[in-house]
């Protein structure tokens, strides 16, 4: 019974070791904050818009997982899971003076 | 004095962007919230024209981003002067930017298809370039309140994005 335990505390210790939380890109004035995150593939990445306008995170054809884009209106969040290793650049399409990057490791 | 200046500022938000000095006077606060305000209200009307004459997918996405992008700055803009108490002053700029507006709405008018989506979009470049050129080098260094200087350079870095919105747009349309 003692084992038992011990080991379903150790499988809950790794598995919380493994699994990352969910990283947070807040949108304020026309910043990505951080403006470059690190993460590991199969990590889910949130983007957060606090301004009153809407944008996009977009991402161009030949980037690791390229090309994709989320809209994000003003005050709502949309998250999504990385999958593919290596450096993703990315801006916002309505105002292209913004700018991120997302280098994502391999597990 | 103030007058010429103003007026000089016109010709210069259509004319040209390169950088002028006005150490010599400058214009208020209640000014500068006019020509900031009125600068949103014709880019957005300009905009409703597009997305009636307009069938570019590109096109009718960028006018409908300057139809909310300028009414939110603008909400923001009003909410802000209501709570300073500071009443927008009509002035010879605000008239000169309705007067060119005016003018290139009409011009706007006679065309349709391809034609009307190139003339749109670079005016639209020059527009957002001018009224940069003028946030950046008067406006915003002539703004004496903390708050509507905060709200002006915000607003400077959405125009550059509309400017930059604006030629990939144009780059598109070739």
């Amino acid at each position: 019974m003692r084992l038992i335990i011990v080991g379903a505390i150790l499988a809950s210790m790794v598995q919380s070791a493994c699994a990352h939380p969910p990283q947070t890109v807040e949108i304020k004035k026309l910043v990505y904050t951080a403006a470059e995150v690190t993460l590991h593939v199969g990590d889910t990445l949130e983007w957060v818009n606090k301004d009153p306008i809407t944008h996009t995170v977009t991402v161009k054809a030949g980037t690791a997982g390229g090309p994709w884009e989320i809209i994000i209106e003003p005050g709502k969040s949309v998250k999504r899971q990385m999958n593919d290793a290596g450096t993703v650049e990315y801006y916002c399409r309505f105002h292209p003076n913004m700018k991120g990057r997302i280098i994502v490791l391999a597990k | 004095m103030k007058s010429s200046l103003l007026i000089r500022m016109t010709a210069a938000f259509f004319l040209s962007s390169s950088a002028m000095t006005y150490a010599a006077d400058k214009p208020t606060d209640p000014q500068i919230a006019h020509i900031a305000y009125t600068a949103g209200v014709l880019d957005v009307k300009v905009a409703e024209q597009a997305l009636k004459i307009s069938k570019n997918k590109d096109v009718l996405e960028f006018a409908t981003n300057m139809v909310t992008d300028h009414t939110a700055v603008n909400e923001q803009a009003l909410a802000l002067v209501k709570k300073l108490g500071v009443t927008p002053e009509d002035n010879d700029v605000s008239k000169g930017l309705v007067k060119q507006a005016d003018a290139k709405f009409a011009e706007l008018s006679k065309l349709s298809g391809a034609e009307f989506d190139k003339a749109y979009v670079t005016n639209e470049v020059a527009y957002h370039h001018a009224v940069n050129g003028a946030l950046a080098d008067l406006l915003i260094p002539s703004s004496s309140n903390a708050e509507l200087k905060s709200l002006l350079e915000t607003g400077l870095k959405i125009f550059q994005g509309h400017e930059m919105h604006a030629q990939h747009v144009a780059e598109a349309l070739k």
